[in-house]
């Protein structure tokens, strides 16, 4: 859209037909109703030479005409004026919705794909009231922008909105502050790419113990209120303060993600912990309360104990069986993060996460040879940055780290009634005060 | 006939503020590809590479007038590549840039 706008240069777009009611809304939602597509069927991506030669002699799925026509003409047709938006296109939310029963207001939020697919708590004006004493931050304050894909335009939201996704979900006012801070990081938890990702949320500090959130049994779901309802008004706030996560149109995850439902919303054990709490990690006191975000999260790997002889083969195993664009996130029953400290030994995480990287390498013609290092890596590596491009000039025999260093993070969670642990594919984005938002 | 009263709720509307949406400008259509020069754009996503060498195959069998280049961003597809549109506009007359995602 770029290179059409701003460089005044004809262009075509062309794209593979599932994405076609994202390119029609994004061009919209940026301006350029009339922005000229072609279609080709999906997917692209492994298909022979063959194969993507009948694509370009073949039709456009969505129009049924010849791709090619589709691509000539609309280099050469002129535009119409219904193709052209020549206004400022207003648009605004209403702060209610029509009166209606409590049925038909469920059967409303469920329509207009304001839900995760189950009830949810009405937000009444006296819910949201009540809500909003949870705070002492003004209703109308605005608290961030927040988007489903950077292609896409940012939507804005104030406190009262977040107050309402709250109590959709079920929180009580006193974990408001937490809720306001996931918000303030601007980091979705409704993410719409097609892989399918949902979020962490880890909470540090003495807000955990004041709003009866666990780091013990069971941390991570589903038996604790403060847990689950605050990892579910993480995934409600940013379907809706974003602007919508509907399949096909601002969601294209083509498998969906069940820890999207509450978004493994924790506590760390930082008393069972042998380490310093994450936040510390991050440059907060320990006397702070914050959450820190991770994005990207999907894989997920186990196993019980650390063993004395084979350990190091075990975990780095674990590892390989990532893609290399995932990020590992070490989450660690105490149990197991004291049998780290011992086998290690690792003194600190730090140790534990620089020995990780240490172990985590491939052959460098497999690595360049993912499809995810092929889209995301490989371009930047081809032009010179760095550590990649060093990489890229690695013989195909060659051992390569799989991960950055800086990608890989542990944390510490659960109940010790047994060492069971897991690596978790987890993009570390933020980690936010929440006693700002008290 | 004993009628039942349901109560009427009024509830908060969930959904954030947009920005407005300003209008951008199109480029305007040429009268002809003949002669002219399309850059090919390779978004570097899933494959985009060989269906654009297919087109670019297309067009040498059946508008040989036109002359193709085929291209590629400088970095992954969510990077802006301002030195590569500036190149475009300088030397040539049109796009197509796919495989969009």
């Amino acid at each position: 859209m770029t290179i059409e706008s701003q460089y005044q240069v004809p262009t075509v777009a062309l794209h593979t037909n599932v994405f076609e009611r994202v390119v029609r809304s994004v061009a919209r939602f940026n301006g350029m109703p009339g922005m000229r597509t072609a279609f080709v069927p999906q997917p692209v991506m492994g298909k022979t030479a063959a194969e993507l030669r009948s694509y370009v002699h073949g039709t456009d799925p969505v129009t049924g005409r010849p791709v090619v026509q589709e691509i000539v003409e609309g280099l050469t047709r002129p535009f119409r004026d219904n193709e052209l938006q020549k206004t400022v296109y207003e648009r605004t939310t209403p702060r209610l919705v029509d009166p209606g029963s409590e049925d038909e207001l469920q059967r409303l939020f469920l329509e207009n794909h304001w839900t995760d697919m189950l009830p949810i708590v009405l937000p009444t004006e006296e819910r949201v009231a009540a809500m909003l004493a949870g705070t002492s931050r003004e209703p109308d304050e605005v608290v961030g922008r927040m988007r489903p894909t950077l292609f896409r335009e940012a939507w804005e939201y104030t406190v009262e909105k977040v107050a309402v996704n709250a109590v959709m979900a079920g929180a009580r006012p006193e974990y408001l502050p937490v809720i306001l801070a996931l918000a303030a990081s601007g980091s979705t938890a409704r993410g719409s790419t097609t892989s399918s990702a949902a979020a962490m949320a880890v909470v540090n500090g003495p807000i955990r113990h004041e709003i009866g959130m666990s780091g013990g049994i069971g941390a991570m779901g589903p038996y604790n209120h403060a847990n689950a309802t605050i990892g579910r008004a993480y995934g409600l706030l940013s379907q809706n303060l974003q602007g919508g996560s509907v399949p096909g149109l601002t969601y294209m995850g083509s498998q969906g993600n069940g820890y999207a439902f509450t978004n493994v919303t924790f506590a760390e054990n930082e008393e069972a912990s042998p380490w310093e709490p994450f936040h510390v990690s991050h440059g907060f006191p320990s006397s702070a309360s914050t959450v820190s975000v991770f994005g990207g999260v999907r894989h997920t790997a186990f196993t019980l104990g650390v063993r004395e002889k084979h350990w190091r083969e075990h975990v780095q195993h674990m590892l390989l069986g990532m893609d290399p664009r995932e990020q590992p996130l070490f989450v660690l029953d105490p149990i197991a993060a004291r049998l780290f400290v011992e086998r290690g030994p690792f003194a600190t995480k730090q140790e534990l996460e620089d020995w990780a990287h240490s172990v985590a390498q491939m052959k460098a013609s497999e690595y360049w040879d993912y499809q995810l290092v092929q889209n995301y890596v490989y371009p930047r590596a081809t032009f010179g940055e760095e550590p990649y491009a060093s990489m890229l000039a690695a013989a195909p025999e060659e051992l390569i780290p799989m991960f950055p260093r800086e990608a890989i993070n542990v944390v510490v969670v659960g109940g010790e009634t047994n060492g069971y642990w897991r690596i978790f594919g987890g993009s570390y984005a933020t980690t936010v005060s929440v006693d700002d938002w008290r | 006939m004993v009628s039942v009263e349901v109560e009427r709720l009024v509830v908060h509307n969930p959904m954030g503020y947009p920005p407005k949406v300003p209008p951008k400008p199109m480029a305007p259509r040429l009268d002809t590809l003949d002669g002219k020069t399309i850059f090919l754009v390779d978004c570097r996503f899933d494959d985009a590479d060989l269906l654009l060498q297919q087109l670019q195959s297309w067009f040498a069998q059946n508008l040989p007038n036109v002359n193709t280049r085929l291209v590629q961003l400088s970095s992954v597809y969510t990077k802006d590549d301002p030195e590569l549109w500036t190149r475009i506009k300088s030397e040539g007359h049109a796009a197509i840039v796919g495989v969009g995602h």
